[in-house]
């Protein structure tokens, strides 16, 4: 999970407060993903718990800082050296929206590919305005905001192509719209 | 709001007649402001091109109206209109059109003396547009001496020389790799920025980014329009 190997890839800097792990996440990623600090000490104590990293004195107040552990190292150059999967990816909400829009009647959807594009498009607007009014920036943040734009022009890709392949289609003598085959009156009028 | 820039007003073009009638434009009405880049986003063949033909005054409406800073195309002399196109309107198109038997420089200076400018003044400003595209190094070599991207950043630089107030583009990062392209996008965004309109065709979404609005074109017509985003004000009204 990212906010786990993030935090414990922040921590191969030196031991850091829970509260200095959350700002340097922020700072990497532009605050593209805000972390409570909830769940930043949730996420050390699991961290712990398996070995990965340890607390140590308390110094600030109360506060103890954390420490990378040999197991927490390794742990870390693993998670760099192995590719990430798109099985953990959420079900796509869009994906499945347009696959049931073709079977749902009623639904053009072409409409709701048009509404969806129109909507990408702007988001692709307003992030490639920040990243011309952001020009000087630090190498993270741009990077994270490239991620979101090729992101949102993939989306605009794929709707493109599902448009495309719409206006191609042409439906088969199967499709439901039409009475297939050998299909009775008296069964059609049932 | 100043007039806009730019203005079609239910504009259609139809290619051919009888059986063999194509459609190209069906009412199309787009006004471009100062300071506003549009997007047109569309597959082939729904009309991109003609509209930015028609924009810039290279080819006419069937029916409708074009309006250039105020002025109705149609009404126009040709030498008016000529002047117009050489004086106000930049284009970057996907045919670059540099002269084979002009220097990089020669070419951009050309439109300019064709227009009554010294040939000393026509030189420094072209000189200053292809150094604002990195080609100042190139100004003394030919079309056939540089490559593509090289070629591509000098007709783009011929499109920025001088008081354009309109910018017209048809897939201007075309030849070039995604960074000079983007630089190229830039460019352009500043030259908005500082009071041009500019109309940019392209199928690249990432590219129409760029623009305050995106139009979807689709069989001639609009069908959508993305934006126009909200400016700091607006958020401060809110």
């Amino acid at each position: 999970m990212s906010i786990r190997h993030g935090l414990l890839a922040l921590l191969t800097a030196g031991p850091r407060y829970g509260y200095q792990l959350r700002a340097a996440f922020e700072e990497s990623t532009g605050a593209t993903w805000p972390l409570n600090i909830g769940q930043v000490y949730t996420t050390l104590s699991r961290l712990e718990r398996d070995g990965l990293v340890r607390p140590l004195p308390e110094e600030d107040g109360g506060q103890r800082p954390y420490e990378i552990t040999d197991a927490g190292r390794a742990e870390v150059e693993r998670w760099f050296a192995t590719a990430v999967t798109r099985t953990d990816r959420p079900r796509d909400e869009l994906v499945i929206k347009l696959a049931i829009a073709l079977t749902t009647p009623g639904v053009d959807v072409r409409t709701v590919v048009q509404t969806q594009r129109t909507a990408t498009m702007r988001t692709l607007q307003e992030l490639t305005r920040l990243k011309a009014g952001d020009a000087a920036s630090d190498l993270s943040w741009r990077l994270v905001l490239d991620a979101m734009i090729f992101q949102a022009e993939a989306e605009v890709r794929w709707l493109d192509h599902c448009e495309a392949s719409l206006t191609r289609h042409r439906p088969s003598p199967a499709a439901p719209e039409v009475a297939p085959a050998g299909h009775s009156e008296e069964a059609d009028v049932s | 709001m100043n007039i806009p820039v730019l203005e079609l007003r239910e504009v259609r073009r139809v290619h051919g007649s009888g059986p063999t009638e194509v459609h190209a434009l069906r009412g199309v009405s787009l006004a471009v402001s100062p300071g506003e880049l549009v997007g047109i986003m569309g597959p082939s063949g729904s009309g991109k091109s003609t509209l930015l033909n028609l924009a810039g005054g290279l080819d006419a409406p069937t029916t409708g109206e074009v309006y250039v800073e105020g002025e109705h195309l149609g009404s126009m002399s040709r030498k008016r209109l000529a002047a117009l196109r050489r004086r106000s309107v930049g284009y970057v198109f996907q045919d670059l059109n540099l002269l084979p038997s002009l220097t990089a420089a020669e070419n951009g200076a050309l439109p300019l003396e064709l227009d009554g400018m010294s040939v000393r003044r026509a030189r420094r400003a072209a000189l200053a547009a292809l150094s604002e595209m990195d080609m100042a190094d190139h100004a003394g070599r030919f079309p056939d001496e540089m490559s593509g991207g090289q070629q591509q950043r000098v007709a783009i630089a011929r499109a920025l020389i001088g008081e354009r107030r309109l910018v017209l583009a048809d897939e201007p990062t075309g030849a070039l790799d995604t960074r000079t392209g983007e630089a190229v996008l830039r460019l352009l965004r500043a030259r908005v920025d500082a009071g041009a309109a500019g109309v940019l065709v392209t199928h690249e979404a990432r590219h129409a980014a760029w623009a305050d609005r995106v139009i979807f074109l689709r069989d001639g017509e609009i069908v959508d329009t993305s934006g126009p985003l909200a400016t700091a004000d607006d958020l401060l009204v809110r």
